[in-house]
Formats: structure tokens, C-alpha cells, sequence
């Protein structure tokens, strides 16, 4: 007997569909009391998760709340909403649907507090400062089930982690609540269904027919990609014929600046001028709507994008998936390839093309992955602490609560079901007091324990202070761009501060695929105007630089070794074959340092292979080390496979930097001073609710009443060592940015060999670092030269000598 | 031979590299918006429970200097305290800190916007402090004539991505940089600050060694 009433097979039959057994299969275990779903894109997968609750709400007579979806794109619940609206309609179901995101009015979110709908669609934000109310327990009574959409993505996420708290405390509030997860292909449905149930409960995996296997391929030009670069730009023409032949096409870009570029040199050569858009998260949200609407409406044949159209949004006819770049992690991939032919049960076709000729290697090295079913993935560590304070805060909101009984909820969400009572209270003491060890006043109090043992806002009016700081999504320091008129302008996007700090008026840059001039920032808004009359700079944006997984760095270290070459083209051959002769290939028991001169500087460049994080975190180690033995390091670059160092001096020996203790001891003594470890700070320090976030009329002015968070950081360290906001962040540092342990796993198989070449000039397989953006500079004794010989240099150009004291009288006061 | 010289109003006046100023003929020595009792502020109010160790902090480097220098005079230019309540919270060994600093010398608070009131903290207070050629005020006014010292706009410089705190001069004004420990800045190149100076201005960089850069014209 079908678990759908009549009405539904009527519904589906009257369509010509009929329900896919995943569909049927997830009906029938509607009251479970955690489900997880396993569907490719085009599988029915939401419907799947909202079957059970339309037809719990079919029967009628359910008061209030009855389902929460929750997925972690604002347009994601739009978009539900509107598929929803049609089997609804259809069979006449008693359901009321809506959406709250940031987005939402604050007339309708009010309502919504006293009216909830049957079905309400948020994300884990929203969601959270739902339960900052004191009327939550009201809001959410009757509630029944609750569907985590794309569970995959949020389970990488601190944002995932604030979500499982959030169903913690609606679990303590509604017994009896269902959890669904729904989430695309993954390596480990196992852990994905831990994080989704309720500890300790079991969840029942449910997995989709997988479908067809891609049609997967990597696109072939008559022209080699070049010897370096991101852009993919040499394959223009072909992607253009590719795009021609297609209904429509998704072009994947890994970041958005290089998406802009791309997206440039496409119209210059775009003569057939067909409609192709652009959409990146950078852009100003008119400009995504306007790209989105075209898509929906069939107006564009293409569009070029970043992860941002990574989630499940149906964009409806997409028959080719073009990644240009890398793809660095091969469950990626799978998932972007799975965003072409919605329909189900015909096979994605997409093509990848590299942008540079190692990215050949990694790219043949993935396609053979992606063949292979070979998914990769890293266990996912235990809840962050910092995403712990900030729930206790947003319970502390709700009302006085209980400490013991806030521990037990949290624990029960999986990430956090190991969490000690210690930590827990170390958290709770952070948050209430600053956990400092000078206790001084008593105005240091957020929390306080009422005499009946319960905790309370010390000030109610903190509640709002902590509800404008909710979320975990980090924002990067950017500022708005807006095309200069009269009518104050239309929004463009954004660019990141640090790189609009090196602009001056007349230069020029991309954004949404325009080349912008630069006049002049007001009141924090950088202004500017279509006056192109210069090649344009490269905006960077902060996007999320994904490492290359574990799995696929040992398969491209493979393929050199065993120099089977036969998936890879002629001219990339050729190249490695001229590395080998002009250097040496890099060997997965070896470690290969080059040095050479270019560009006025010494280079040293490193190949370590273990991801671009933990190379980072091995450039800003090395570059230490250089520093202390006063070989004047400027700055380095770091990729996924090595790490580009430059400065003013050679290196005369590497091997010493690669000793393991000394790198270990390093490692300690640095971990404290470094520019990763102040970014997860900030970072986390926000997140747990120590430092506001830079929002309000101060970020808009940029008076002086902001500060850095470095500050902070340094003042810390150095009178109160043992803080557990530096405990936390060494945690976050060592899981995220830091990635130390791709170090070890680096050192383990390399033992201490290290060969060392010495050149003349660029090497083949360094020189794409050389475009590699994200450069870090070393604040040290070199960087202390430049700076001092630029102000000396700027001080003569602008002749200040005769009517200033000048030079001659700055003398040795003391 | 860190620190820098200037000449203001023909006055030889010295930035040091921690963002105070020596006047080497009277042994003053200046320093502006300490904002003491910031954290406390910001959390009585309900904001952030930032790190306590801020006026230690701030209170340490001005020990310091003084040490260095051995003054005769120390010239608060305002914003010494983040606001009233704050001075009169100060911590006891703190208050302590201040008398002792307070001691053998002359000690001048310059009001500011953030600590308008006198101060029962020992030392003189002042709306405006003029000495020779030379007029001390919290924020500098527009046509003045003397050579004049002022603070309140914490400017910053930005020189090859590097951001410092920074001292803002042409012959007429200078514009100290702040002193306090947690104290943000606003670009030297903001229009406020660059048209209170001339065309023709020149910044000096606090950090490890003071240096001197032409501030760019236009914002």
C-alpha cells in the first residue's frame, strides 16, 4: 500500500509522472525520527522531503507551525516556495507556505512571530534569531518535522553547526520532532547522518537511483593552455562553440575574479553577441536578480559563475556544465557536473578545461577520479566552541535558563555530543564575564546567575547588540562600488578593502564584467565610472580558495612518477618533460626546492604538494625561519602544490627548514604572531561574540571609533596567554586556515629529503606562481627596507628638502 | 635615532616612534587621545566584553617615554579617558600608575570631546594649553594662525599596504597620531583631515622608526 493518499498518485498521474521510489521510499519512513537522503540534482529530492508533510497536511486541521525548511541560500527558499505553490494549488491542499531569509520585510517577519505558516523556509540565520525570542517556544509549538536542504554543504560549515544547536533546542521545545536531510552525493553518508540526528538516535540512509554516469570529458583547443595563468581565457573561442551548440551552458570559475575576467574576454569575443550573464556573489544583489530572472526566462545561453551556483536552484534547460580551472576536489566536481540535465535519468555532460598546463595534470588526474567513483573528503572535526558561545548567548536572549539543562541539549546535537561539561562551562563563564584572568569589575558581566542558580542578561538591552552580531558567515572587509552620477549611483558590487586601498583615481578594474574607473572613495563607497581608457587591474575578491584534496594531490604526484602520460595532451608532455630536463619533477618522496632570480628578487619555490592551506601555513613557517637567519624574506604565494617565497637574499641551503622538530617548535612559537592566526581571531573572537562586527554608522563614516581586531589579538597574547578565545582560535586555525596536519602527512613521507636546484631563471612548473594572487607579505627586516628607501624615495620626488627641516636636522634626539 | 624632527612654527619638536611628541626646549612631552577605560566603556554598555588591559596597556608605553625622556611637563591633548565615567572607574593600581607618573613634574590635561569635565586625578586642567609660539588644543581649528598641536582625528597613513598611526604636519599644524592602545585611525587622506593642511603636508610614520612621507593630495 502507497504511504501517498489518493490524491497525491492523482496529482502525479495527472502530470504524467509518476512518484520515484525514493520519493515513495521516504513516505513510507515519514516517522522516523531522522532520514537522510542521498539524490542527485533533477532527482525530486525537495519534493521527496516535502511529501510526508503534505500529507500530514492534507487531512487538515493542523494549527500553526508543521514543517521548517531550512537550506543555506536566501534564494533557495524563494525558489521552493515557488515550486511548492504548484502541487499545493493543484490538489487543493489547507497549506499555507512561506519564506523568511534576510529579506523578508520586517511587517511579514513580525506576523510571522504570531501567525506562523504550516510551512516556513529559512536559513540557519534566520532560523537562529528566531530563537532569540522570548515568544519562540510559542511560535514553535506543533512544530512536526523539519527538512535541512543540501545538508552536504552546510555539514562543512560553521553554519551547519549553528543549525544542529538551533534543532537542539527546538528538539527540547517540540518532542517528538522529525529531522530529513537532504544532500547531494557525498564520500561519507555515514557522517552526514550523524551530524543530522539527534544524539544519540539512529538515522536510516535512503540513496536515489544515482542515474546514468556523466558524459565527462576535457575540452581540447587547437592551442596549448598557456604556460601560466587562471583564466582559461586561450579557450575562449572553443567555449564560445561549445556554448552554440548547447541549449544552455553553466561556466564554472573556482574564483570570481577569475569569473570577471573570463566573462570579459567572452564578450570581446562574443561577435555572434550571444546573451551570456554573469553571477557571482560579489555582485550587488539588482545585478544577480536581473542575471537570475534572464536564466529563468530562457534569455541566456550562458552564464558564467562561481560556487554561488554551486546549490540546488533550479535553473531549468542546462545541458553543459564547463569548469574552467582545476576543479581541486573531485566531490566537487561531482556535484557541479550533476547542475546540467535536470531530468532526471539522463546522463550530465560536462567539459573541464584547464587554465594553465599543470592544471592539465590535476585535471586528467580528477577525470580519472571522477571515473573511478573515487570521492575525497576530511572527517569533520568535533563543534566548534566559538559557534557554542554564541548559542549561549542567543539562549541567554530567550530568557533565563538553566545551565545543566542547556548543556544536555547541546550535547545532543552530533557535532557537540562529546563536548566535556568543563568546556561547556569554561564557554558559559567566556560569555557571561569575558573569561578574563583579571576580574576587576563587575560591569564585565553579560550574563549573570540570578539566586536561583539560573543565568540572565545582565542587560536586557544587550539582546539586540547580540542579535545584530548572529551568524557565523564571516564578512570580509569590502567595500560597496557604485557608478558615479548624480542620482548617487547604481550598486555594482564589491570589492575587498585591502584592494581597493591600492587604487588610485584613473586606474581602472572589472566588476560584473564592466571595466570601471576609479575616481574616488565617499564615505566608505568607492565610486566610479565607465571613463575605460586603461587596461584594468585585477579585483581580488574573497572567495573561498578550496584546497586540492588529499586524495587527488597523491594521484598528480602518482602520474609523475610512474610517467604515464597517455591521458594527458602533447604540449603538456612536453612541458613536464621540460621541467625534468631544466629541473627536476617533483617526486611524493622528495621534497624539490628551485631558486632562481626574477624580477629583481631572489625566489625559492617549494614544491610540497599538501594543499594550498597547509602551504600557506609551510610559506609563513619558512618565511619565519628565513627571516630569522636574516635572508630578508619579503613575501610568498602559496597554491596547492607549492609555495613561492621572495625576497632579497638566496637561500643558500633549504634542507635545515624542513627539519621536523624545528618546524614543530616553530610551529608553536609562530602559531602566536602570525597573520592566519589574528584572521581566524577575528573570525571567531565575531563569531563568539567578543567582538562586534564592524556594521553601523562607523563601518559607513569610517571614523576612528573602529579598531583593529589585531589590537585585540596582540593584547591578549601578551597579558592573558591562556584566554580560551586563543585556545579557540588555535583550534579554528588548526582545522581551518592552518591545516598543520597536511604538513605532517607532508613531512612523514618526505623524511628529511630534499633536493635542492639551483637556476638561472623561471622554471616551467614555477611559473604560474607567479600570477597566483593572495600574496602574503612578511612585516620584517625586508619589508622595514623597502618601506624606509619608498618614503625616502617619495620624499625626494616631491622636493620637500629646502622649506622643511628635512632631512638635514633629523637628528639623533636620544 | 628612531625619532624624527619637525619644525613647527620655527619650533624644533620630535615624533617618537611609540606617537608621542618631545618638545626638547620646554621637556614637554605630548601625547593625545589615550582613551583610557575604553573596554570598560564599551562593555558597561552592553557591547563586547573586550580584553580589560587596554589602559595597562596604554599606561605601560606612556611609562616608558617618560623614563626615556624624563619630562618636566606631559601634556594630555584630550580623549585621555574614553568618557567621564570611565576616568572615575579607573582601576586603583591604575590611578596609582598616574600619580606616580604625576610626580617631580608638571601635568596638563587638555580637555576632549570624550572627557569634557575636570578630572580628580591630580594635574592641571585646561581647555587649551599655549606656550611660546605654540597653542595645544584637541582639535585643531580652522585658521589658526599660531603653530598649533592637536589630536582627535587619529590619522593613519597607508604606505605599500602597511598601515601606521601617524603624526600630520605642514608649517602651521600638526595632528598627532593616537596613543591609547585600542584606538582605531581615519586615512590621512580623508578630505576632513586634508583640508585642514596645506597642499604641501608631510606625515610622519610611528613604528619601529619614525618616517617621514609626503601625504598624498587628493583623497
Amino acid at each position: 500500500m502507497s504511504p501517498l493518499p489518493r490524491q497525491f498518485h492523482d496529482w502525479f498521474t495527472s502530470r504524467g509522472w509518476s512518484p520515484h521510489p525514493h520519493q515513495i521510499d521516504m513516505a513510507a519512513r515519514a516517522d522516523d525520527p531522522a532520514l537522510l537522503l542521498i539524490a542527485p540534482t533533477g532527482g525530486g529530492k525537495t519534493l521527496a522531503g516535502f511529501l510526508p508533510t503534505l500529507a500530514e497536511l492534507a487531512e487538515g486541521g493542523h494549527e500553526g507551525l508543521h514543517t521548517i525548511y531550512v537550506s543555506p541560500l536566501k534564494a533557495l527558499a524563494a525558489d521552493i516556495r515557488r515550486n511548492l505553490s504548484t502541487p499545493i494549488a493543484e490538489m487543493g491542499l489547507p497549506v499555507r507556505v512561506e519564506d523568511r531569509t534576510g529579506d523578508t520585510g520586517q511587517t511579514q517577519k513580525k506576523r510571522q512571530r504570531v501567525d506562523p505558516p504550516h510551512i516556513l523556509l529559512t536559513t540557519p540565520e534566520s532560523l537562529a534569531l528566531l530563537l532569540t525570542y522570548e515568544d519562540a517556544p510559542r511560535m514553535f509549538a506543533g512544530l512536526k518535522r523539519i527538512v535541512v536542504d543540501e545538508i552536504h554543504a552546510l555539514a562543512e560549515s560553521k553554519r551547519g553547526d549553528q543549525l544542529m544547536l538551533c534543532l537542539a533546542e527546538l528538539d527540547a521545545m517540540c518532542p517528538g520532532l522529525r529531522r530529513v536531510g537532504l544532500s547531494a552525493t557525498v564520500e561519507d553518508p555515514a557522517a552526514i547522518a550523524r551530524f543530522l540526528a539527534r544524539h544519540p538516535d539512529p538515522c536510516h540512509i535512503l540513496h536515489a537511483d544515482p542515474g546514468p554516469a556523466p558524459d565527462i570529458a576535457m575540452l581540447t583547443t587547437d592551442a596549448p593552455p598557456p604556460w601560466s595563468g587562471g583564466g582559461g581565457a586561450y579557450a575562449i573561442p572553443r567555449v564560445l562553440e561549445e556554448v552554440r551548440k548547447h541549449k544552455t551552458t553553466l561556466i564554472f570559475h573556482n574564483t570570481r575574479a577569475q569569473a570577471e575576467i573570463f566573462f570579459h574576454n567572452l564578450w570581446l569575443a562574443n561577435d555572434d553577441a550571444l546573451p551570456i550573464g554573469i553571477h557571482h556573489g560579489s555582485l550587488a544583489r539588482e545585478q544577480r536578480q536581473k542575471v537570475e530572472a534572464a536564466m529563468v526566462a530562457g534569455d541566456l545561453r550562458a552564464i558564467v559563475c562561481t560556487g554561488t551556483l554551486d546549490l540546488g536552484i533550479d535553473w531549468g534547460d542546462v545541458d553543459l556544465i564547463i569548469q574552467v580551472g582545476a576543479p581541486k576536489n573531485v566531490k566537487r566536481l561531482v556535484q557541479r557536473i550533476g547542475r546540467a540535465n535536470h531530468r532526471y535519468n539522463a546522463p550530465s555532460k560536462a567539459l573541464i578545461v584547464p587554465a594553465n598546463r599543470f592544471e592539465v595534470v590535476e585535471c586528467v588526474a580528477a577525470l580519472d577520479a571522477v571515473r573511478a567513483a573515487d570521492l575525497d573528503g576530511t572527517p569533520k572535526g568535533p563543534g566548534p566552541k566559538d559557534v557554542l558561545c554564541q548559542h549561549i548567548l542567543i539562549r541567554a536572549c530567550r530568557g533565563p535558563f538553566d545551565a545543566s539543562d542547556a548543556y544536555d541539549t547541546f550535547r545532543t546535537a552530533g557535532d557537540y555530543s562529546a563536548l566535556t561539561r568543563d568546556d561547556f562551562d569554561a564557554c558559559l563563564d567566556m560569555v557571561a564575564t569575558g573569561g578574563y584572568a583579571l576580574r576587576a569589575y563587575d560591569r564585565w558581566q553579560r550574563l549573570r546567575q540570578r539566586p536561583d542558580g539560573l543565568w540572565e542578561l545582565r542587560d536586557p538591552r544587550a539582546a539586540k547588540h547580540i542579535r545584530m552580531n548572529l551568524g557565523t558567515i564571516q564578512d570580509t572587509d569590502t567595500l560597496k562600488v557604485r557608478l558615479k552620477n548624480r542620482m548617487g549611483g547604481r550598486p555594482l558590487g564589491e570589492i575587498e578593502e585591502g584592494f581597493a586601498a591600492t587604487l588610485t583615481p584613473g586606474d581602472t578594474f572589472l566588476i560584473g564584467g564592466q571595466v570601471v574607473r576609479y575616481e574616488g572613495l565617499r564615505e566608505m563607497t568607492v565610486e566610479v565610472t565607465r571613463r575605460a581608457d586603461k587596461a584594468p587591474k585585477i579585483a581580488t575578491f574573497m572567495g573561498t580558495k578550496f584546497a586540492t584534496s588529499t586524495q587527488l594531490s597523491r594521484r598528480i604526484l602518482r602520474m609523475f612518477e610512474t610517467r604515464n602520460w597517455e591521458g594527458l595532451p602533447q604540449h603538456t608532455v612536453d612541458w613536464l618533460t621540460l621541467q625534468a630536463r631544466r629541473s627536476k619533477l617533483p617526486e611524493a618522496d622528495r621534497i624539490l626546492v628551485e631558486s632562481f632570480p626574477h624580477d629583481g628578487r631572489q625566489n625559492t619555490v617549494i614544491y610540497g604538494f599538501a594543499g594550498r592551506n597547509a602551504m600557506q601555513t609551510l610559506g609563513l613557517l619558512v618565511t619565519r625561519r628565513m627571516e630569522d637567519l636574516g635572508l630578508a624574506p619579503l613575501g610568498f604565494v602559496s597554491t596547492d602544490y607549492a609555495v613561492l617565497i621572495w625576497g632579497l637574499d638566496r637561500v643558500p641551503d633549504p634542507a635545515p627548514l624542513f627539519d621536523g622538530d624545528d618546524l614543530r617548535a616553530a610551529f608553536e612559537t609562530w602559531l602566536n604572531g602570525n597573520a592566519v592566526m589574528k584572521r581566524t581571531f577575528k573570525a571567531s573572537a565575531t563569531v563568539a561574540g567578543l567582538l562586534e562586527r564592524n556594521i553601523g554608522p562607523q563601518k559607513r563614516s569610517g571614523r576612528q571609533a573602529t579598531f583593529s581586531s589585531d589590537i585585540l589579538y596582540d593584547t591578549l597574547v601578551k597579558y592573558d596567554p591562556d584566554h580560551l578565545m586563543l585556545k579557540i582560535t588555535r583550534e579554528e586555525a588548526m582545522r581551518g586556515l592552518v591545516d598543520f596536519g597536511r604538513i605532517e602527512e607532508m613531512l612523514d613521507r618526505t623524511r628529511g629529503r630534499v633536493d635542492h636546484r639551483i637556476l638561472d631563471r623561471v622554471t616551467p612548473l614555477a611559473a604560474p606562481l607567479f600570477l597566483e594572487p593572495g600574496r602574503v607579505p612578511v612585516a620584517g627586516e625586508g619589508r622595514e627596507r623597502l618601506v624606509e628607501a619608498e618614503a625616502e624615495r617619495l620624499m625626494e620626488a616631491a622636493g620637500i628638502a629646502d622649506p622643511k627641516p628635512a632631512k638635514k636636522s633629523w637628528r639623533v634626539p636620544y | 635615532m628612531n625619532s624624527a624632527d619637525l619644525i613647527l612654527s620655527g619650533e624644533t619638536l620630535t615624533a617618537c616612534p611609540s606617537g608621542a611628541l618631545f618638545w626638547p626646549r620646554e621637556r614637554m612631552l605630548v601625547v593625545s587621545d589615550l582613551h583610557l577605560g575604553k573596554s570598560e566603556r564599551i562593555a558597561r554598555r552592553g557591547g563586547g566584553l573586550l580584553p580589560p588591559y587596554d589602559t595597562l596597556e596604554t599606561l605601560t608605553r606612556l611609562q616608558s617615554d617618560i623614563q626615556a625622556l624624563r619630562p618636566e611637563t606631559v601634556l594630555c591633548l584630550g580623549d585621555s579617558f574614553d568618557d567621564v565615567a570611565a576616568a572615575e572607574a579607573l582601576d586603583d593600581s591604575h590611578r596609582d600608575t598616574v600619580q606616580r607618573l604625576q610626580a617631580g613634574r608638571r601635568w596638563l590635561w587638555v580637555e576632549g570631546n570624550h572627557d569634557p569635565g575636570p578630572i580628580d586625578l591630580g594635574g592641571t586642567h585646561l581647555a587649551e594649553f599655549r606656550a611660546g609660539a605654540l597653542v595645544f588644543r584637541h582639535i585643531a581649528t580652522p585658521g589658526e594662525t599660531s603653530g598649533e598641536v592637536s589630536g582627535h582625528y587619529h590619522p593613519k597613513a597607508c604606505l605599500r599596504a602597511v598601515r601606521r598611526p601617524c603624526f600630520l604636519t605642514d608649517d602651521q599644524k600638526l595632528i598627532m597620531p593616537a596613543y591609547g592602545a585600542y584606538t582605531g585611525g581615519l586615512a590621512w587622506t580623508t578630505p576632513v583631515l586634508r583640508s585642514l593642511l596645506a597642499d604641501r603636508a608631510t606625515a610622519f610614520l610611528t613604528g619601529r622608526k619614525v618616517l617621514a612621507v609626503p601625504v598624498p593630495r587628493t583623497a
